[in-house]
């Protein structure tokens, strides 16, 4: 019938101009819809967990936007000049760090700010991603895997940028900085008896970095972590109150905005590293069930991307980024239900904070580009 | 591994892609893994420990705040007010609100007296408390103050004008001791109380009728099942079981009769206490002197339960209840009945009184108060005259252990069982009560001297009161009582208290009981009656019986004069009586501490307030 035939091709048009228009701005639409239903989602959470302040949901708004837009600006990117780009944003994030050390700002008892005047920012933020970038650029150079000097100067290239951070002292964004230069190490096929050198070395370095590198409040977290009725009403009682909060959650929740725990103030940080916990107890297990499936989600698509990659370097580096994201989650659900020790990483794109989401959106600016620049290249 | 000509590695993209595949996928199984791990975690929390959780997050979120009972009123028996709650000003700091917190201090000394101590305590206190909770730093402010703080609060946030109700005795000193006061709770009253039922409450009866009654006064607390958040604070009342308010109390004491007995006492110390006989009703219950019970209400500071503790008159001491006294001669008309009763001696039956009395094989005089003797006296006379020879030797005759069981009978030297705490028994020696104590046979000459209420013989005012009581009603005992009436505070009807009787002294014959009664009638109204000086226009019959106890002994070769000795050993004056005869409706028992002789000291205070409480 010609009257469907018309609306047929209507659609046919309509759909393929939203093809185009995401193909010209090299979007990468499923991981695009993933990362819009989080964040979403996340706001609902953060509008409970921030008692409602309708000024923080449109502060952080504002940042997930900013955030949006960068992704996409470095979508536009070709992965061969992000690649180029690669050694100078690490040079930059290095001297910043250096900065920061020297004559940064202290809030919390920790010094990671650094004021440029016109903004004010973590550097530590920038080695998320520089420090996959320029690994994985150092390493595709030459053929893989790595060996002898090569392998020497790829370690340093994790561990100095991660000492400097841990310095700070910033144990969560240490631990991240190192596993996404571990990733792409891992993922260059670094043999698999140097990867048990290196958890050795770790496991013996540890009473050495017990003792010698953490701070007092971070051994008290692990402490804390290990026996939280230890100290009930000083550290153990973000994660004795988290747990609480999580587990009276039950199944079902007890419902967006009704969570006790999290509106009667008995949970610290809760719109922060411990929004989990505001969402566990208000969605319960089904609303978690809900939100790792998103994750699980976003992560597949990112190692599909890399997986499809054509250059060593998006591999390793989208590999790299889309592990990051996993340890994220995996780290901050684990610290708030109490399975690991509490380390200052947030819940990526639900916690309320600047500086980690516009990193992280711009790792997904980066995943895009390599999707999204594939068949150029090929062309 | 691919070479080239030169033995350097070259890239070898197809096996880079097939090791980052497998690496990925090993990745993958090992993040799936891991997920699995979240999961069980996660659904361990939530739905296998859920009711775990939930009961721990009830526990957080609801609390149970205590509403304290208001304390009971006390009324004198016409409705007198004695106790109430009246409203007390504290000045309180939240320092949640306070911004620079010695200023705002500063600002308050302008206005308000503020005292180091008080400043102290403050800071103690604030150590314990929230922000948000108030903290007291100025009890008690005066109306005045309250004014000058009120003017000012608009400048001082965080100052605020708290009014609890306190404790106050309205008629300040009067009959302090029976009342008692209340204080604030201290670690052995928490031995005694239920913990449970005073959270809330910060003070509590320490004497008198506000500790004995404290169970009917204080009242049961209220709980309210509240919602608070991290802090404590309450965001909303979900359950609220109300208080149940303290019974309001009526004494029996007459606030009048009270009043016009500490009065009479002037500056002097001693006791007094008037019962109604028939239904065994404290009217009165004096024991001077006194004390302002309000002073221990909000705590007292050291210099002032210094003075008080160490006040040479002792004001804090009952003398009603616990102050143990010879009772001299008032012990004659007991004597009296005993030998009527046991025919030892008959009405009308005389002996010859020379002025002292000899044991056999025993040099020693007993002498009576009269130098000259009394003559020939009968057992009328004897107690008219208060003539000590006679009962010399009537206690011979009844020996001691036949005046015991009769003195006991009317509850001589045993406690009364009237309901104030701390009542003591005193003493009534017998025989074997010596045995006992000194491990010593009972001498002769110590049966003489009981006999006129001396040596080791000791009664309380409230004792003598209640035993002259017994006289008045014929044996008719009933047990001493301060409480009138109960009230449930919301209820105008009141729960009128049941007299209490005591098993009643048995007297064969009427009689003897109308003999003893018409000699202490003519005590007052005989010429030589030893209480005649009360006589002068008396509007209703008396009966009574003076004595006057010794402080400290006369040796053999002395006089005992009254001007030379200081006013310390000087000797207690007694009066015990009822009125009127026909129809006794109250009986007194007094004592002034080194008032020198009954008939003089103490029988015109008895007579004030007989006055008082049969003509007015």
């Amino acid at each position: 019938m010609p009257f469907t035939d018309n609306t047929q091709n209507a659609f046919e048009n309509r759909r393929s101009l939203g093809m185009r228009i995401l193909r010209r701005f090299h979007i990468d639409l499923s991981l695009l819809i993933y990362l819009m239903l989080l964040v979403s989602a996340g706001l609902f959470v953060l509008y409970s967990a921030s008692d409602q302040n309708m000024e923080l949901i449109t502060r952080q708004g504002v940042r997930l936007s900013l955030a949006f837009v960068v992704m996409l600006a470095i979508a536009q990117f070709n992965p061969a000049t992000i690649r180029f780009w690669a050694p100078w944003l690490f040079a930059i994030g290095l001297i910043m760090l250096i900065a920061v050390l020297a004559f940064g700002e202290m809030g919390k008892g920790a010094q990671r700010w650094l004021d440029l005047g016109f903004v004010r920012f973590q550097p530590s933020e920038i080695m998320k991603i520089a420090v996959p970038m320029m690994l994985a650029w150092y390493l595709a150079e030459a053929p893989l895997p790595p060996r002898g000097m090569r392998l020497i100067i790829a370690l340093l290239i994790v561990v100095v940028p991660t000492l400097l951070v841990a310095k700070q002292p910033d144990l969560g964004t240490a631990i991240l900085i190192a596993s996404s230069g571990i990733f792409v190490l891992y993922l260059a096929g670094l043999r698999w008896r140097l990867i048990f050198y290196v958890v050795t070395l770790f496991a013996i370095s540890t009473p050495l970095v017990w003792n010698y590198l953490l701070h007092d409040y971070q051994r008290n977290r692990v402490l804390t972590f290990i026996n939280p009725q230890n100290d009930p009403l000083g550290a153990g009682y973000h994660i004795i109150q988290s747990t609480i909060a999580i587990g009276s959650g039950g199944a079902y929740g007890k419902g967006w905005l009704d969570g006790t725990q999290s509106h009667l103030d008995f949970l610290p940080e809760r719109s922060t590293d411990f929004i989990y916990a505001v969402y566990a107890e208000e969605f319960g297990f089904l609303g978690t069930l809900v939100l790792l499936a998103l994750y699980f989600l976003i992560i597949s698509r990112g190692l599909i991307i890399a997986s499809q990659a054509q250059d060593t370097f998006s591999r390793l580096l989208g590999g790299s980024l889309t592990l990051t994201f996993f340890v994220y989650v995996f780290v901050n659900i684990g610290m708030v239900s109490g399975l690991l020790p509490v380390v200052g990483v947030p819940l990526p794109l639900i916690s309320y904070g600047g500086t980690s989401m516009v990193t992280l959106m711009a790792a997904f600016g980066i995943l895009m580009s390599i999707q999204t620049h594939r068949k150029l290249i090929s062309n | 591994m691919i070479r080239n000509l030169h033995g350097v590695r070259l890239k070898d993209h197809i096996r880079e892609e097939q090791i980052f595949t497998t690496r990925l996928v090993i990745a993958s199984i090992i993040a799936m893994a891991l997920v699995t791990m979240l999961v069980l975690r996660l659904g361990y929390l939530q739905i296998i420990n859920n009711q775990h959780y939930v009961s721990l997050s009830e526990n957080n979120r609801v609390s149970l705040r205590p509403i304290p009972p208001t304390r009971g009123l006390i009324y004198d028996r016409n409705g007198v007010l004695l106790a109430q709650n009246l409203p007390s000003f504290t000045l309180e700091l939240v320092t949640e609100h306070i911004d620079d917190l010695p200023e705002t201090i500063t600002k308050l000394r302008q206005l308000v007296k503020l005292t180091d101590d008080d400043i102290t305590r403050f800071n103690k206190e604030r150590r314990r408390k929230r922000r948000f909770e108030g903290i007291p730093l100025r009890f008690r402010l005066t109306d005045e103050e309250v004014a000058r703080i009120a003017s000012n609060q608009y400048r001082m946030p965080g100052v605020e004008i708290h009014a609890r109700l306190a404790r106050h005795y309205p008629l300040g000193k009067l009959a302090s001791h029976a009342i008692g006061y209340v204080g604030r709770i201290n670690e052995r009253d928490l031995n005694n109380i239920d913990t449970s039922n005073y959270i809330g409450t910060s003070h509590i009866g320490k004497v008198g009728v506000e500790k004995s009654y404290e169970n009917v006064l204080h009242g049961k607390v209220g709980l309210q099942r509240v919602e608070t958040n991290a802090q404590g604070r309450i965001l909303k009342v979900i359950e609220r079981t109300l208080p149940i308010p303290g019974k309001n109390l009526f004494l029996n004491i007459d606030a009048r009769v009270q009043a016009v007995a500490e009065e009479a006492f002037g500056e002097n110390t001693g006791s007094l206490v008037a019962l109604d006989p028939q239904t065994g009703a404290v009217l009165a219950l004096v024991s001077m002197p006194t004390y302002d019970p309000n002073l221990f209400v909000n705590g007292l500071n050291n210099a002032t339960f210094k003075l008080l503790r160490e006040n040479k008159q002792r004001p804090l001491f009952n003398r009603a209840i616990r102050g143990q006294y010879p009772p001299g001669s008032t012990i004659k008309p007991f004597m009296g009945l005993a030998g009527l009763e046991l025919d030892e001696i008959h009405d009308g039956e005389s002996i010859k009184c020379p002025g002292w009395y000899m044991l056999k094989n025993d040099p020693r005089r007993y002498r009576d108060w009269k130098k000259r003797g009394h003559g020939d006296t009968d057992i009328n006379r004897a107690i008219v005259e208060s003539c000590d020879v006679y009962f010399y030797d009537l206690a011979l005759t009844l020996g001691i252990d036949r005046m015991h069981q009769y003195m006991s009978a009317f509850g001589l030297g045993q406690k009364t069982g009237i309901d104030i705490q701390g009542e003591l028994g005193a003493l009534l020696p017998s025989s074997a009560w010596k045995r006992k104590t000194y491990q010593t046979a009972w001498y002769p000459g110590e049966t003489l001297i009981a006999g006129i209420g001396q040596g080791f013989m000791l009664t309380t005012p409230l004792q003598l009161a209640s035993a002259v009581a017994t006289i008045s009603e014929y044996g008719q005992r009933k047990k001493p009582r301060m409480i009138y009436a109960m009230q449930d505070a919301n209820e105008e009807q009141h729960q009128i208290m049941q007299p209490v009787s005591q098993e009643s002294v048995h007297i064969a014959r009427r009689s003897n009981w109308q003999t003893i009664i018409t000699a202490m009638e003519k005590v007052v109204t005989d010429p030589h009656g030893t209480a005649r000086i009360i006589s002068r226009n008396l509007k209703y019959t008396i009966a009574g019986k003076t004595g006057t106890a010794q402080v400290f002994g006369v040796k053999q070769d002395e006089e005992y004069d009254e001007k030379k000795i200081s006013k310390k050993l000087r000797d207690h004056a007694l009066f015990i009586t009822f009125a009127p005869v026909e129809k006794p409706q109250i009986a007194v028992a007094l004592i002034v501490e080194n008032g020198g002789h009954g008939s003089t000291a103490a029988a015109p205070i008895a007579r004030k307030v007989l006055d008082q409480y049969l003509l007015k």
